[in-house]
């Protein structure tokens, strides 16, 4: 697995395998692009109404689920080595559980999806420092200290949206429960999310080796050489606000930030340096593919896209799983 | 002779308890210390305290004339290295790949492990007898092989100063003592060596200097030849012992 060669392969595979889900989520949908429309946008001239649905409505909704799919598998792969656990994922710390009450708030009040988005930000960010804040209370910040702060945290933010789901009026009640499940037709514009993605990646990748020590122990780590105190720090921001950047533009995806890791795992070992890079790319692929069926299926009506995320990966999780023989 | 570690006034402290007072310890190049105790009595705390992995109470634990924060965790892990009690993986990985964690210090933030580690890492784990093992996945290791594992990549680590929580845990007696050999071997090539030991016989003849803690914050420091004797063992281990000798080496039984 330590081969510079190797590991541009996979990645490259993995960029075509990109490539081909945003291709596929331009062409598929209910208007039918003919092979002229194509020619003449890439000629760029004066956009007819086709290409017009492909620039400001597949594009930029392709690309969010890009974003939003790479951070959450990022952000899954980054939890999983700060807890040392491997079920863990960028909502066992509450992050989403903060954004649902953010947003579900915000529709209740009316808002419009500014006012959601802004919410939803809040309501993560919120969480984040919640968590933060009663895990490090004793300085003691141990994993397990961690993980159960997050958990309660977690379980109270259901609560609460559980009660404002019961409380909401009968009309408003759709919008609420597709924001839980994720849906990416909600996502306005795909740059914010880009740019978390982009951001959270480069910060990640100089660490990617240290986080091979951190997987194995932090005693182990510190006497390796990783100054464990800031990396496990860096890392929780990292891997928050991805999340947070996540649901912010999409709702409470699930699956995906869990079941990327692994499958990247399973495929190719655990190798931060090539892990990190490889499930931003297989997340943003599948979760762009999965949007895209999402809302071809059964158009016009359109699936919330976390449900596909689960239906998908479920089956691909489990293949995987008894072909490696049950390895996590 | 360099001095690779030194402890000025060291205290050490666990929960209430004081379990080291003011000790004044130095160790040098190719050096031996064995640290004997009951269990609880402090061992690994004190070990863990040298090896910069949590505060003393007092006084200070310098690597080559510095300490823990003038260095940085980098260039510490460069100094000392430290074998724990526990040897656990959260997520599968092989053989190599973990023996090569071992190398992180030496790399440079950007760079690969190349041909240069391959051989070193390959060295350590025929040291220790797990050649052949490269691509197993560490998971389906058995306690003893792990235990040598992580030895193996404590050597594959090559800090001048290697600190050893039981190193022969898990091991049957073979091993035990090729474990020892190979530490006694890395000592005469100038390592620094300080071992948590249960057995008197083997501090007594692999180690240079004994450390004796006997939990109160009472400690004896001294060397083997002079302070492992039956009475002063029979009082540590609150439990009388025998002492034996053939072919000039000592043996401690239980009586």
């Amino acid at each position: 697995m330590f081969n510079h060669r190797h590991a541009l392969l996979i990645l490259i595979s993995l960029l075509g395998l990109a490539g081909l889900s945003l291709g596929g989520s331009l062409l598929a949908g209910s208007i039918q692009v003919s092979l002229e429309d194509w020619l003449a946008l890439l000629r760029g001239e004066a956009p007819s109404m086709a290409t017009q649905v492909i620039l400001e409505l597949r594009l930029p909704r392709a690309l969010a689920g890009f974003a939003c799919g790479g951070l959450l598998a990022l952000a899954g792969a980054l939890m999983q080595v700060l807890l040392r656990n491997p079920l863990a994922d960028p909502y066992v710390l509450g992050i989403s559980g903060g954004a649902g009450v953010g947003a579900l708030g915000a529709i209740l009040l009316g808002l419009g999806s500014l006012g959601i988005d802004a919410l939803a930000f809040c309501g993560a960010l919120g969480a984040l420092f919640l968590v933060f804040g009663l895990a490090r209370g004793d300085g003691s910040w141990t994993q397990t200290r961690l993980l159960l702060t997050g958990v309660i945290v977690s379980a109270g933010c259901g609560a609460l949206i559980a009660l404002m789901l019961s409380l909401a009026p009968e009309a408003k009640l759709r919008g609420m429960l597709f924001w839980l499940m994720g849906d990416l037709s909600q996502a306005a514009t795909p740059w914010g999310a880009l740019l978390f993605l982009g951001a959270a990646l480069l910060l990640s990748l100089p660490f990617a080796r240290e986080l091979n020590l951190l997987s194995r122990g932090q005693e182990t780590a510190q006497t390796l050489g990783v100054a464990v105190g800031r990396l496990r720090l860096l890392i929780y921001f990292i891997a928050a606000l991805a999340t947070a950047a996540a649901v912010t533009t999409a709702g409470s995806i699930g699956f995906i930030g869990l079941l990327v890791p692994h499958l990247v795992r399973l495929a190719m070992g655990n190798d931060q340096r090539l892990l990190l890079p490889a499930s931003v790319l297989a997340g943003g692929a599948l979760l762009m593919g999965a949007d895209t069926l999402a809302r071809t299926i059964i158009a016009p009506e359109q699936l919330p896209v976390g449900v596909l995320t689960a239906l998908l990966g479920v089956p691909l999780f489990l293949f995987l799983l008894s072909r490696t023989g049950g390895r996590p | 002779m360099s001095l690779l570690l030194e402890t000025r006034n060291l205290s050490v402290q666990l929960g209430s308890r004081q379990i080291c007072r003011e000790l004044s310890l130095q160790l040098s190049a190719g050096e031996r210390l064995v640290i004997l105790g009951r269990n609880g009595a402090g061992k690994s705390t004190l070990l863990s305290t040298l090896a910069g992995l949590r505060p003393s109470s007092g006084g200070q634990v310098l690597l080559q004339g510095k300490s823990y924060e003038e260095l940085g965790a980098r260039s510490a892990a460069l100094q000392r290295g430290w074998l724990g009690q526990h040897q656990d993986n959260a997520f599968a990985s092989s053989v190599l790949e973990t023996v090569l964690t071992g190398r992180h210090p030496h790399l440079g933030r950007w760079q690969w492990e190349g041909p240069e580690e391959n051989r070193i890492a390959r060295q350590a784990l025929e040291d220790v007898g797990l050649q052949g093992f490269a691509e197993r996945d560490v998971q389906t290791l058995s306690g003893g092989e792990r235990q040598r594992l992580a030895i193996a990549t404590l050597l594959t680590q090559q800090a001048p100063l290697m600190l050893l929580d039981e190193p022969l845990t898990h091991l049957d007696l073979n091993h035990q003592i090729a474990v020892l050999e190979l530490l006694a071997q890395q000592a005469r090539a100038g390592t620094a060596l300080i071992m948590v030991l249960h057995d008197p016989g083997l501090a007594w003849r692999y180690g240079d200097r004994a450390l004796l803690m006997y939990g109160d914050g009472q400690i004896e420091l001294g060397d083997c030849s002079q302070l492992l004797t039956a009475e002063r063992l029979s009082r540590l281990y609150g439990h009388p012992l025998l002492q034996m000798e053939q072919d000039g080496r000592l043996a401690f039984i239980p009586a």
